[in-house]
């Protein structure tokens, strides 16, 4: 069986950023020491890097899901300053594997540290996506069902929703990690292509599992890559490299109170650069729009897509054929 | 902590169990078999995509860029220079190499979800035309004239 290994550079640059999230992620020598060996045994029987092609938006889904048996890991970070109190560095890992070709399934880790208080981790989620129609339509629906455990310290904005302001971000770490939430994220996604251009559109439906009323927001994008015809060479900068756009999320409250009173709006232009390597880059500047929002943050992530990610289990299980 | 610990392996079995289901799809999953069905969802174009042309067939760089874009996101699955792979069947059988251009055009936009190929409306429309140019440029499995990849 002939296994294309990808290159020791991304190994090494993949086995020290787990080493970095490692560190800021309160975990357990053992924890690590796990997370460690089995990133090393994977790194070292991984079929192929293969290029993304990433849509650049941080908070909002588009309608494209993740390739078959392929694994993208992915590191997010957000920067948010906060009134009246800390500004906070929020970071979480996802995995997203392709389990088929209608459905994506992804798992996260959050974790926050917030200036002169703590560094905590703040939660679990997972989360499937579902592609009902085969084909592509001129609008595409995903059927978007997550599961949440988080603590009251979570800060990483990944999706706003009813009247989260950010007045919410005051308590400090030690006491708001004592709250746990356990809820139920549905989404409706809606995707179109258009003359090269993406716009999609998110509904968000919010259950906490401890009876609180249901939960609304929404997150619209659009965005386009710089050159829509590939160039004939291999190049780090040309223009198909780069995805940009912009992005706009809000809360839009309760079953009680619908609407956008009291609320957080947030827009952020959004830039993404696939890197021939397999890489992808993610950077955006987010702008609060109201005074419940975080006046401004800075989000930025980091994915690798690792192809054949499932056949590679299959062969640590099976062995080589 | 602890009820975090429990989440985290419920969600990991959850995960585990996904990779199972998705090691354990039908046998349509894996054409490798390459027999006379594997091509037939080409035959369901209808005439308006069947009858587009490329706008990229006499841009001497298109089949270069296909290429790379083939590399990129196809070699996987049909194989390095589109002879085939476990995953999808070969490029240079001739119901791919005498289909129309807007015919794989038409099937690389909608994927074949049931058999494991993905919607590739991601790429840009001008780049699926680019990769179009390539997958032609291979010819059939064993014509000399074809352009090697």
């Amino acid at each position: 069986m002939q296994i294309i290994c990808i290159p020791y550079q991304t190994k090494l640059v993949l086995y020290l950023l787990l080493q970095i999230i490692c560190k800021e992620l309160p975990l357990s020598r053992l924890s690590r020491l796990f997370a460690s060996a089995f990133f090393l045994l994977i790194c070292f029987q991984l079929p192929r890097a293969t290029r993304a092609q990433e849509r650049p938006y941080i908070v909002t889904y588009d309608q494209f899901l993740e390739e078959p048996r392929n694994l993208e890991i992915e590191y997010f970070s957000t920067y948010g300053t906060q009134r009246g109190g800390n500004d906070f560095h929020a970071f979480w890992l996802e995995f997203e594997y392709g389990a088929t070709a209608w459905w994506t399934t992804e798992f996260y880790l959050d974790a926050q540290r917030t200036v002169h208080d703590s560094t905590v981790s703040t939660g679990i989620r997972w989360e499937n996506r579902f592609r009902p129609l085969q084909r592509e339509h001129f609008i595409n629906p995903v059927l978007y069902v997550e599961y949440e455990h988080v603590n009251g310290a979570d800060k990483i904005l990944k999706e706003i929703e009813g009247h989260d302001v950010e007045s919410d971000f005051l308590t400090p770490n030690a006491e708001a990690r004592q709250e746990i939430k356990n809820e139920l994220e549905l989404k409706l996604i809606l995707g179109s292509n258009f003359k090269g251009w993406n716009v999609s559109e998110n509904f968000l439906f919010v259950k906490n599992l401890a009876g609180e009323p249901w939960e609304f927001g929404y997150a619209v994008g659009g965005s386009r890559p710089l050159a829509l015809k590939a160039a004939a060479k291999r190049c780090n900068f040309c223009p198909q490299n780069f995805v940009a756009g912009v992005e706009m999320y809000g809360g839009l409250g309760n079953t009680s109170s619908f609407g956008l009173n009291e609320t957080s709006q947030y827009l952020a232009p959004v830039l993404a650069w696939n890197m021939p390597s397999g890489w992808t880059l993610r950077a955006s500047p987010t702008f609060g729009l109201n005074g419940n929002s975080h006046q401004f943050m800075i989000r930025w992530g980091i994915a690798k897509e690792i192809s054949g990610f499932g056949d590679m289990v299959k062969k640590v299980f099976r062995g080589h054929s | 902590m602890k009820s975090h610990l429990i989440s985290a392996e419920v969600a990991g079995t959850i995960l585990i169990v996904s990779l199972c289901f998705s090691q354990n799809l039908p046998k349509t999953e894996n054409p490798a078999t390459n027999g006379p069905h594997d091509y037939s969802e080409l035959t369901k174009a209808p005439e308006k995509a069947r009858v587009r042309t490329n706008p990229f067939q006499n841009d001497p760089d298109a089949v270069v860029a296909g290429q790379f874009l083939f590399e990129d996101h196809c070699a996987e699955c049909h194989g390095d220079s589109g002879v085939g792979g476990k995953k999808g069947p070969s490029l240079r059988a001739s119901e791919v190499q005498n289909a129309t251009p807007g015919t794989l055009f038409w099937l690389i936009t909608n994927g074949v979800a049931r058999k494991g190929m993905p919607v590739w409306a991601k790429l840009p429309e001008a780049q699926r035309w680019q990769l179009i140019r390539y997958i032609k440029s291979l010819g059939l499995k064993g014509d000399t004239n074809a352009v090697k990849p």
